[in-house]
């Protein structure tokens, strides 16, 4: 049972985590109608990030964030006037293949910035330990967890209360109406792309400080995938549940499950895809998603 | 289609023609002389680049018919070509067959595999499809891993290569004739099959499935059709891909394959047979630039050298994808007929 329990909690934080990197995904298409292929990329440069100011720039944690921040935010920036600007109009392919095209110059950048080696900063993050009775959640898992729990709140903050946050959901229902208005679509398409950055590149930091760096950090971006499929693609809420679900799932079947199968497993890196199949075939709109209604 | 000033096709079959005209026949003869001439005059690693080249287009041919045509996008063209491999490995490996029954066979098993995968197709489309077919080669890969019984799991299957009445295919040069002549049928069976009612159908589908039903279009039988075909075309790729390496790993299918596999047909162009050799010569021939240019680069900037090759690769590819999604999202193949229309109809450009 207690084996069950630790599964659970460990699970728990890792969904929060993918939680976060779906809630970047589905601000972007709610907002520029677009699938961001690239948000495993983000993830991985965060993690990058997050190694040179801890580590290299010995920065605190406080300040590392920060700056982290500051960069993502830039690159989210760049990255939607410089390629995704040009492409608005474009069919779903064209769209799909720049992220994509995104997502390899991002690792190849990566790579040539940070090598190809395997970089962990274990014990950089303040050692939180919390025991309930002979269940011990880890340190890097506490962390990730509160540290998920603010951004999702400071996102809620901003969505309902700000005038920007107003802008951005009003620009998910109708563009032509927001244009109407007077908002500018397109600094709502690079404000989403900023905060996807920025939601990616913590999450990349939590994971790094859980499991160090390396360009396989970008699974962690294909894993999302399913969780936004699993919440429905336009639906924030849904992507929480669905990440804690497949967070806690993964974990699960691959405590349970992986000493039964031959060579090992493996089954938490394959989980994921054998939930998007089933979710594709059985419910395509995802557990909270909209079903679209289609005319000729 | 436009012709030379001048000359007017007279019958069906005329107007139905891939080639059409004198000129037309003589570029063909004289670039099939030079192409199975390459070994007479090319060093080995010329036709090593050549050979992978062919099996590519195969591969990439398979693509452009289920995704150029059809507009079912796959992202898991690698895993499909996996399965061929592994089919044709197995088979001749375990069981002891000839490479010419079981290359068959491996098309046949792709393109059941890939069926089954494209299943989800006739309820999602656009991005759902994408995620599906991306499951399906991590699936795909994850299982043949799995049997290792059968298949060697992560070590491998060590296969033979091909032979033809005793003689064995072993020479860099007669594996080339062999794919130079598999890529050629593969080039003339895929323009055909979209000349045909079920390549119309395709092209229907691809601009706007709901009116296609409408019009008694079978939407399911001919996207599985197109899933079918797509997937035989990587099958036998990854068959003859296999049997060059002379060894099947998982690792001969990364899943950034697929992916190149999508970027050459941007780059060559969405909906063209030419478009899909154009895109993956261009792309293999970047590999090639890179792989010359990457050291050159690593000696200017020494602090960088180590990961230069690794990553130069991918940043280069990367940025021709970009480049091409925004300059001439139409392909190379665009450009070709605006420099033919030139020529055709030169000096009367209006």
């Amino acid at each position: 049972m207690s084996f069950f329990l630790q599964l659970v909690v460990t699970g728990f934080g890792l969904g929060m985590v993918y939680a976060l990197i779906a809630i970047g995904f589905v601000i972007i298409l709610k907002c520029s109608k677009a699938f961001n292929i690239a948000q495993g990329q983000f993830v991985m440069i965060g993690g990058y990030l997050g190694f040179t100011f801890l580590v290299t720039f010995h920065l605190p944690v406080w300040a590392s964030i920060i700056a982290a921040v500051a960069v993502a935010v830039i690159m989210g920036l760049l990255i939607e006037r410089l390629t995704l600007r040009p492409l608005v109009g474009q069919p779903v392919l064209a769209i799909i293949m720049m992220t994509i095209a995104l997502g390899t110059v991002l690792d190849g950048v990566a790579t040539l910035v940070w090598g190809s080696e395997y970089k962990a900063y274990h014990g950089v993050l303040p050692t939180l330990t919390l025991k309930v009775g002979e269940l011990s959640v880890p340190p890097e898992t506490l962390i990730g967890i509160i540290v998920s729990i603010i951004t999702v709140a400071i996102l809620m903050i901003i969505f309902r209360y700000t005038k920007t946050g107003l802008a951005m959901r009003a620009t998910a229902e109708d563009e032509q109406v927001v244009q109407g208005a007077g908002i500018k679509v397109t600094t709502i398409y690079a404000i989403s792309w900023a905060i996807a950055c920025v939601v990616g590149v913590i999450s990349g930091i939590i994971l790094g400080g859980v499991s160090g760096v390396s360009t396989a950090l970008t699974e962690a971006g294909m894993k999302t995938f399913a969780v936004v499929l699993l919440g429905g693609l336009d639906s924030i809420g849904g992507a929480i549940v669905a990440g804690i679900i497949l967070g806690m799932l993964e974990n699960i079947a691959a405590g349970y499950l992986d000493p039964l199968l031959p060579s090992g497993g493996g089954l938490a890196s394959v989980f994921p895809f054998l939930i998007i199949i089933i979710v594709l075939i059985f419910k395509p709109h995802g557990l909270f998603g909209l079903a679209r209604i289609e005319r000729i | 289609m436009s012709l030379p000033s001048g000359v007017f096709q007279e019958s069906y079959a005329q107007d139905m023609a891939i080639f059409r005209t004198r000129t037309h026949w003589v570029l063909l003869a004289a670039f099939l002389v030079l192409l199975f001439a390459m070994p007479l005059y090319s060093s080995d690693r010329m036709l090593t680049i050549l050979t992978i080249m062919g099996i590519t287009i195969i591969s990439v041919l398979g693509l452009q018919i289920l995704t150029g045509y059809c507009g079912q996008i796959s992202i898991g063209h690698a895993g499909f070509m996996a399965v061929g491999g592994y089919v044709s490995a197995v088979l001749t490996a375990k069981l002891g067959w000839s490479f010419w029954a079981a290359l068959p066979c491996a098309g046949l098993g792709a393109g059941i595999v890939g069926s089954v995968f494209g299943l989800p197709s006739l309820k999602i489309k656009g991005f759902y499809l994408i995620m599906a077919t991306v499951a399906a080669h991590f699936i795909i890969i994850w299982v043949i891993l799995q049997l290792y019984g059968i298949t060697g799991g992560a070590d491998g299957l060590s296969v033979s290569r091909p032979e033809i009445g005793g003689l064995v295919i072993k020479s860099k040069a007669s594996y080339f004739y062999m794919v130079m002549i598999f890529t050629c049928l593969a080039t003339y069976l895929a323009k055909n099959i979209v000349r045909t009612r079920a390549g119309r159908a395709f092209i229907a589908i691809r601009d706007n499935d709901l009116a296609a039903e409408v019009m008694g279009v079978n939407l399911w039988a001919y996207k599985l059709t197109a899933f079918f075909i797509g997937c035989v075309f990587a099958g036998v790729a990854g068959s003859l891909l296999v049997h060059y390496f002379a060894f099947v790993s998982t690792d001969s299918f990364p899943f950034m394959n697929s992916v190149w596999y999508l970027g050459m047909l941007i780059v060559g162009g969405m909906g063209s047979i030419t478009g899909a050799i154009f895109g993956t010569v261009f792309l293999k021939l970047l590999d090639e630039f890179v792989t010359i240019f990457g050291p050159v680069l690593a000696d200017i900037f020494p602090a960088i050298a180590a990961q230069a090759a690794a990553s130069l690769g991918l940043i280069m590819r990367g940025l021709v994808i970009i480049a091409f999604l925004i300059f001439e999202p139409r392909g190379l193949v665009h450009r070709w007929e605006l420099i033919k229309s030139y020529y055709r109809r030169w000096p009367f450009s209006h």
